[in-house]
């Protein structure tokens, strides 16, 4: 698809990421636990319309790809009650992460 | 009542029917874009019933009935996991082409899935129909990304501290069935058997299937 080219998809299974920061005053889907935390990309789920323009009348163009993003629970909450082995899994849109 | 002189928009945390009986702000609203979508030729009213009644006839009966099939064929259970689309329409669920797509996650002895929407309430409808209140609540909404395994707890499954619990946060274009484990002791169980033992709650992962001995079934 012409729109996927424009993106491009720029990384693969088992690459390095980072959450960007920040709230955009639109609608965006990305929590805010996870911002600015380090994570592993598990999965491309595709390109999906960009909801942030989406919610707003756009047309969602240019796609996004979308990523399973895995972070280990203990980074996530400092404070994390569970065992060190426990995962947390979110699905981000590419314009969110940055490599590391 | 809330507060309508200040704000258009009300909370929403009234009852669903108002006093005079009308069904409130949101329903109103909901029936003043229906009829703008009708007007504009965008769609039609038949066209809206349908999809209503196509959403409200789905529920956990038909998440179990996929699940069970899946236990008793490794074959359908791997196509499951990895196109859940093609696997469905071969059991008569078409799912449509437009997003939500559907993603199924596995629990094993090793690794146990659990799945919130801490954005907002997320969830598998064309396979479970409605989610529960609790679902939906904030409270299960921040506690089940901080401390899974307290909630799992409280539902009463304790996991051992050796299974990897991970909890899966339905942000996007995705929605997340959890496939239980296969109970013990149901080794000799029919399909339909198999299937009265896949919960709801299961099927969100903050339980386990039930055992067999529960509906006298072993």
């Amino acid at each position: 698809m012409v729109d996927d080219e424009l993106v491009g998809v720029r990384f693969s299974l088992t690459n390095v990421v980072k959450v960007r920061s920040g709230s955009p005053s639109n609608h965006f889907r990305t929590p805010s636990y996870i911002q600015d935390k380090t994570g592993v990309i598990i999965a491309h789920r595709g390109n999906f319309l960009n909801p942030e323009s989406l919610a707003h009348g756009g047309d969602g163009l240019p796609r996004q790809p979308l990523y399973t993003v895995e972070f280990i629970q203990s980074e996530v909450w400092p404070e994390y009650l569970g065992e060190s082995h426990d995962r947390i899994l979110v699905d981000v849109y590419q314009h969110w992460l940055e490599t590391v | 009542m809330s507060n309508y002189h200040n704000s258009e928009i009300p909370n929403d945390d009234h009852d669903d029917l108002e006093l005079d009986g009308s069904l409130g702000y949101f329903a109103d609203r909901a029936r003043a874009i229906e009829r703008l979508l009708i007007d504009k030729g965008i769609c039609t009213a038949q066209e809206i019933q349908l999809q209503i009644d196509e959403r409200e006839s789905r529920s956990p009966a038909d998440g179990a009935k996929v699940v069970a099939h899946a236990w008793i064929d490794s074959e359908f259970k791997n196509l499951l996991l990895k196109e859940a689309d093609v696997a469905l329409s071969q059991l008569g669920y078409e799912l449509p082409d437009t997003t939500p797509q559907l993603a199924v996650v596995e629990n094993t002895s090793d690794v146990h899935y659990m799945v919130v929407c801490t954005l907002c309430s997320c969830y598998p409808r064309m396979l479970l129909g409605r989610p529960p209140d609790w679902y939906k609540s904030l409270e299960y909404r921040s506690r089940a990304v901080v401390d899974p395994r307290g909630v799992m707890r409280e539902f009463g499954l304790n996991l051992p501290s050796t299974t990897e619990v991970r909890v899966v946060d339905s942000t996007a274009d995705l929605r997340y069935l959890v496939l239980p484990r296969r109970p013990a002791g149901s080794e000799n169980l029919s399909e339909i058997e198999l299937a009265r033992l896949v919960t709801r709650d299961s099927m969100i992962g903050v339980t386990e299937a039930l055992s067999p001995e529960i509906l006298s079934l072993a």
